[in-house]
């Protein structure tokens, strides 16, 4: 097995604010239908966390778990269980019609953090990061210029998960809004 | 610019998040039927000045299509809806007539 590393090695730029890419994070997508009693028991059992509410994102240790769309679910776990995870899903949830893939290595994370990472990620997508409107816990998906991404708020900073095929023009486009000179002071 | 609320994650979603797919509530004429119907099926579309039932997808978001029923002269939204269904739902049929007093109803 060939030693696994993220997509940029853990690059980083010191901005206005601090824009990292966050290294290895295990990350699991769950399809299924949240609602049912099974499904609920089997994430329940294997991560200890209860399904979010729509657009919510639950921690627990290490552990996390978001709410991606009615009938997917993102299980944040560290790297190395990944795997491990998939196995417990998958046989929490036998004979229940599902779907868990490991898609870690799909994807790349960064971390914006200081004072004004809101507006660093509110310059580069159509998304209300007001803080009343954005609060800690809801985990939004939405686009950075022209890619797909999430976000959270998380430990005093904002997680952004993007495609691992994109994180240079991910962690490129964070940069340049992070640009000194760029603040907008608007909250 | 459009916002519409994705019925499914509850996001007013910025056009710019959407991609759009066109019109809505059409009925397929597949194998059998007959060359006119399938003409029509594939390729005409309306053209509506008014309101206009569309399908929308939430590209960038939750990634679901839902439908969505809005003013093409004045761009106003009467509403968004699941796409689990074959006709709009009566309740914003009925809201739309009360706007639009001369509309003739969808199709």
């Amino acid at each position: 097995m060939s030693e696994a590393i993220s997509a940029l090695q853990g690059a980083a730029f010191e901005g206005y604010v601090r824009v990292s890419e966050a290294g290895l994070r295990g990350m699991i997508s769950l399809r299924g239908d949240l609602s049912a009693a099974k499904v609920k028991a089997a994430v329940k059992k294997v991560t200890g966390l209860a399904i979010p509410d729509q657009r919510q994102i639950v921690f627990a240790g290490e552990k996390g778990l978001g709410w991606m769309s009615p009938d997917e679910l993102l299980v944040l776990v560290p790297y190395d269980d990944a795997g491990a995870t998939v196995e417990a899903l998958q046989v929490a949830l036998a004979g229940v019609h599902h779907l868990t893939r490991d898609v870690s290595d799909a994807r790349a994370i960064f971390r914006v953090e200081g004072d004004r990472a809101r507006e660093v990620l509110a310059k580069l997508s159509p998304t209300d990061l007001h803080p009343d409107r954005f609060r800690e816990g809801e985990l939004r998906r939405t686009r950075l210029a022209q890619v797909p991404a999430a976000f959270w708020i998380e430990d005093g900073g904002i997680t952004v998960v993007a495609f691992r095929s994109v994180a240079q023009y991910v962690f490129d486009l964070l940069k340049t809004s992070a640009e000194p000179g760029g603040e907008v002071n608007l909250w | 610019m459009l916002l519409l609320t994705c019925p499914y994650c509850g996001v007013a979603a910025e056009e710019t998040e959407l991609a759009a797919g066109g019109e809505a509530h059409l009925k397929r004429f597949g194998p059998g039927s007959g060359d006119e119907a399938f003409e029509g099926y594939l390729f005409l579309r309306k053209n509506v000045r008014g309101v206009h039932f569309e399908r929308w997808r939430h590209a960038m978001g939750c990634g679901k299509w839902f439908l969505a029923a809005r003013d093409t002269i004045t761009l106003e939204v009467f509403g968004t809806y699941p796409a689990q269904t074959t006709e709009p739902p009566k309740a914003l049929v009925a809201a739309i007539g009360k706007k639009r007093p001369g509309w003739e109803g969808p199709k």
